[in-house]
């Protein structure tokens, strides 16, 4: 075999009981506080997402990392309740950190209830711990980053936003590919094979570098980012700041002319 | 209770009985595609490939697709409403869009994604194959066949058969043109004279037996020129309904014009051969095909009744919220069933559109409500949710409230048809489909939803003359066009009335041109002038039926007296004095007309 790894994304449902009772996991849980203090899956610690995005500079989430009880060999699960897109984002986060042991629940937290899984209102004792930084400037793309390698041919763009607002406006290049395309309807993402074979019919495959991005902060192409991993795609980067930071920057738009789309829209 | 004790109380709940999918099709289209983006597949076979496994070209681009689902005889079950939802989400643009001939469309699909729904709907039975392209097309029936009143016998079972003997049928693969079945169950619901083959199911006694047959109707069609149908003969027995399709469609095969794309139409043919040498050649070669089959050909119709089951009530919450709404709804809505304390419901869309989210609704209320378990697409971008019990109808009225489908007016005036127009379709000139939104908020907004004398008249808008809106059969039609003043352009429409496809089918008779920013001041103009004109039970389609046959003594006599009465609506403003004027509905910009080929033909 060659150098490809096979890379573990996300975790299944009875791996993560069972990590839960060997206390061999930290699980994060990134849901609103209010929600997380109704019920969680049991030792799960909260990291709202806004509360990661209001400041995201690696010192600062150093900082988070190390109080969640976080060290480098520490496994790390993230799970959320919007369908795999807030978890990746703080996963994303964790990795861009330089933390290698993270991987989503392969799950939301509401399909976890309704399956009768455990779950509490414990807030557990943390002992926190230290971690190293040895950030992967190799998982993200800036503007700056993108305008470079946009038209290079061998570079992917993907706009992982709906469909109209895709077709409304997006960067010049990119291929445009839901995020609902990417999950199924109890899994946050779909079978490997399954994904394998609808990202090859869009010719995302081999060894291009590919870059995905969405509407504001990465969440919906943090999920991209994850099902572009989960079938060994080796060089993926998240536009962290995505279409809102472009169109602040009065960066090239393209739009799908001459169509009323939106009028098809039954919202 | 846990989500699926809920799911188990209605686990006997109707499943499809018929699988029309092909899973090996969605394969063979993933690898279709690959070749011709390799250049290994030349543009028109490509085309022709992709048309006859339902994957239609979309406006101003070659990277999307719009993919027709086939609901033979309309029939819809829940689990592939749910799948519809998931593939709209996923691969459309969160909507679907519910057709005039019973097909669900999803519109703006990445062409590489085609194989990826096509796939998915393999899964539940469904199937897009030769839902475009020269095939025999999704084969209605009347939404009501099998409750309607009026009908003699539940002509679904031959609809079912008819579409599955033609379904991938070799003899159907490569006709001159798009050929089309719509069965009924009655005159009065029917739209067997405005296409190729109508039937409507009737009984003969013989010698003491009641004999089942149809009512075949030849030859009819709505589009760039539309003609009415012609009724073969006085009675088909049942025998005799294969052999007859057969036939014609071999008639067809042989004499269709292969090289005038924009006449091949099987209506041209009849109309340029004369009806009287097209009726005799179909009989006879009918009873050539009836003694030429060297083994018995007979469609397979299946006559097992269908399970009638009334759901068991999984909650108790009975509240109304609405009143009033729900009398304007049970009005406007629902019909009475021939089986007594049963329903029939529509769902008006509007223009045909659906959100995934209400999709997903809708499945469950499928199951909690209907009593065969399943749904059928109306022929006016609507659904049909039959054997609804009475007892059951104030709280199925609260579950569409809350998922936005309760809308009133579905079976009146205020439910119009508007065809894809310029969001989506290559041929349109104006933004049909917008049009017919704005007319149905206003007039819902206006209740003329609860007027019974605008009940029975109908308002269908194309954005195009190629009458995919079916506007030749509206009581007040509409077909885009581009209008201009000096150098400025403005969208436009001509406007008909009259149009009908009941018994006494007639297409509209050509009125006026309307701007598209003066289509809903004129409506109601129409029945501004109606009301004051109006005999004690008239209806607005019987006045203005008797205005376009000359046969109306009020003021408004004629065509002409109507055209002049509506004259002043319809001059066009200077642009600095209404620059929306010129702009289309849903676009603000001004308006200028740009069309791409058309592949109806292909």
């Amino acid at each position: 075999m060659s150098q490809e790894k096979t890379i573990k994304t996300t975790t299944n449902v009875d791996s993560l009981r069972s990590e839960i009772r060997d206390k061999s996991v930290r699980v994060i849980d990134v849901r609103r506080e209010d929600d997380y203090k109704q019920s969680h899956i049991p030792t799960a610690v909260n990291l709202p997402l806004a509360n990661l995005l209001s400041d995201d500079s690696p010192e600062r989430v150093l900082k988070l990392v190390n109080s969640m009880g976080i060290d480098d060999e520490t496994p790390v699960v993230v799970y959320d309740d919007t369908f795999g897109a807030l978890a990746s984002r703080v996963a994303w986060t964790l990795e861009y950190l330089g933390h290698s042991e993270v991987s989503l629940l392969e799950t939301t937290f509401s399909t976890w209830k309704s399956l009768g899984l455990e779950n509490d209102n414990q807030v557990p004792n943390v002992q926190s711990k230290e971690h190293s930084l040895h950030l992967r400037p190799d998982i993200l793309a800036t503007s700056d980053y993108l305008e470079r390698s946009k038209d290079n041919s061998d570079v992917i763009l993907i706009d992982n936003r709906e469909r109209l607002n895709y077709l409304e406006q997006h960067i010049p290049g990119a291929i445009n590919l839901p995020y609902r395309t990417l999950s199924t309807p109890d899994k946050i993402l779909r079978p490997k094979d399954d994904m394998k074979r609808l990202l090859e019919n869009r010719r995302i495959s081999g060894d291009s570098e590919i870059i995905t991005y969405c509407g504001s902060v990465g969440t919906l192409s943090g999920l991209a980012y994850y099902a572009l991993k989960s079938v060994g795609l080796p060089n993926v980067k998240l536009y962290v700041r995505s279409f809102k930071e472009w169109k602040g920057l009065e960066k090239p738009i393209v739009k799908q002319q001459d169509a009323h789309y939106w009028d098809l829209s039954a919202e | 209770m846990t989500v699926t004790d809920l799911k188990q109380s209605y686990s006997d709940s109707a499943t499809p009985k018929i699988n029309w999918a092909r899973i090996e099709e969605a394969e063979n289209f993933a690898n279709t595609v690959k070749l011709f983006r390799q250049g290994k597949y030349d543009e028109d076979s490509f085309r022709r490939y992709r048309l006859q496994h339902g994957a239609y070209g979309t406006r101003m681009t070659n990277d999307y697709a719009m993919v027709r689902i086939k609901l033979p005889a309309g029939e819809i079950y829940p689990n592939q409403i749910e799948r519809i939802s998931q593939l709209s989400e996923q691969f459309s643009i969160g909507s679907a869009h519910f057709s005039t001939r019973e097909n669900i469309q999803l519109h703006w699909v990445i062409l590489e994604d085609v194989s990826e729904i096509l796939r998915g709907l393999a899964e539940v039975g469904l199937t897009s194959r030769e839902a475009c392209g020269n095939s025999v097309r999704n084969v209605m029936c009347s939404p009501l066949s099998g409750v309607c009143p009026d009908e003699e016998f539940d002509s679904t079972p031959y609809a079912l058969a008819t579409a599955r003997f033609f379904l991938r049928n070799p003899m159907s693969q490569n006709l001159p043109r798009k050929f089309k079945f719509n069965f009924t169950c009655c005159e009065k619901h029917g739209m067997v004279r405005m296409v190729d083959v109508g039937l409507i199911p009737q009984t003969r006694e013989l010698d003491g037996s009641i004999q089942k047959g149809f009512k075949i109707f030849l030859g009819g069609g709505l589009g760039n020129r539309s003609f009415v149908g012609h009724q073969l003969e006085e009675f088909t027995p049942e025998e005799d309904l294969l052999y007859t399709s057969i036939a014609v469609l071999r008639i067809f095969d042989r004499l269709g014009d292969r090289k005038n794309m924009a006449r091949n139409r099987m209506r041209y043919l009849v109309n340029d051969m004369g009806w009287d040498k097209f009726q005799n050649l179909v009989l006879k070669e009918r009873a050539i095909v009836r003694a030429t089959q060297s083994v018995v050909t007979n469609l397979e119709v299946d006559h097992t009744p269908s399970v009638i089951k009334r759901p068991i009530k999984i909650s108790d919450e009975s509240g109304n919220p609405n009143p009033d709404g729900y009398t304007r709804w049970l009005k406007t809505n629902t019909l009475k069933q021939k089986q007594s304390l049963y329903h029939s419901v529509f769902i008006t869309l509007e223009a045909g559109d659906i959100t995934s989210n209400q999709l997903f609704e809708l499945a469950t209320i499928i199951r909690e409500f209907s009593s065969e378990g399943h749904a059928r697409a109306g022929f006016v971008q609507n659904i049909a949710l039959r054997y609804v019990h009475e007892d059951d109808l104030p709280r199925l009225y609260s579950k569409l409230l809350t998922v936005g489908l309760a809308k009133s007016g579905a079976l009146t005036m205020a439910a119009p048809i508007g065809c894809s127009g310029t969001t989506s379709c290559n041929l349109a000139l104006t933004n049909s489909h917008r049009l017919a939104k704005e007319i149905q908020r206003k007039f819902l907004e206006l209740k003329l939803d609860q007027d019974d004398d605008l009940r029975d008249s109908s308002i269908k808008i194309s954005g195009c003359p190629n009458s995919c809106g079916q506007h030749g059969i509206a009581t007040i039609g509409f077909f885009g066009g581009g209008g201009r003043v000096g150098k400025e352009m403005f969208p436009n429409y001509q406007m008909s009335l009259g149009g009908r496809s009941d018994g006494e089918t007639m297409l509209g008779v050509t009125c006026h041109r309307i701007p598209a920013k003066r289509v809903i001041p004129v409506i109601l103009k129409i029945i501004e002038l109606f009301k004051q004109n109006k005999k004690s039970d008239d209806t607005l389609k019987d006045w203005i039926h008797r205005i376009v046959n000359g046969k109306e003594d009020s003021e408004i006599k004629s065509v002409l007296d109507m055209r002049k009465a509506l004259d002043s609506l319809t001059i066009p403003p200077t642009k600095e004095d209404d620059p929306d004027f010129y702009n289309d509905f849903g676009s603000d910009s001004s308006y200028h007309t740009k069309t791409g080929k058309g592949e109806c033909a292909a």
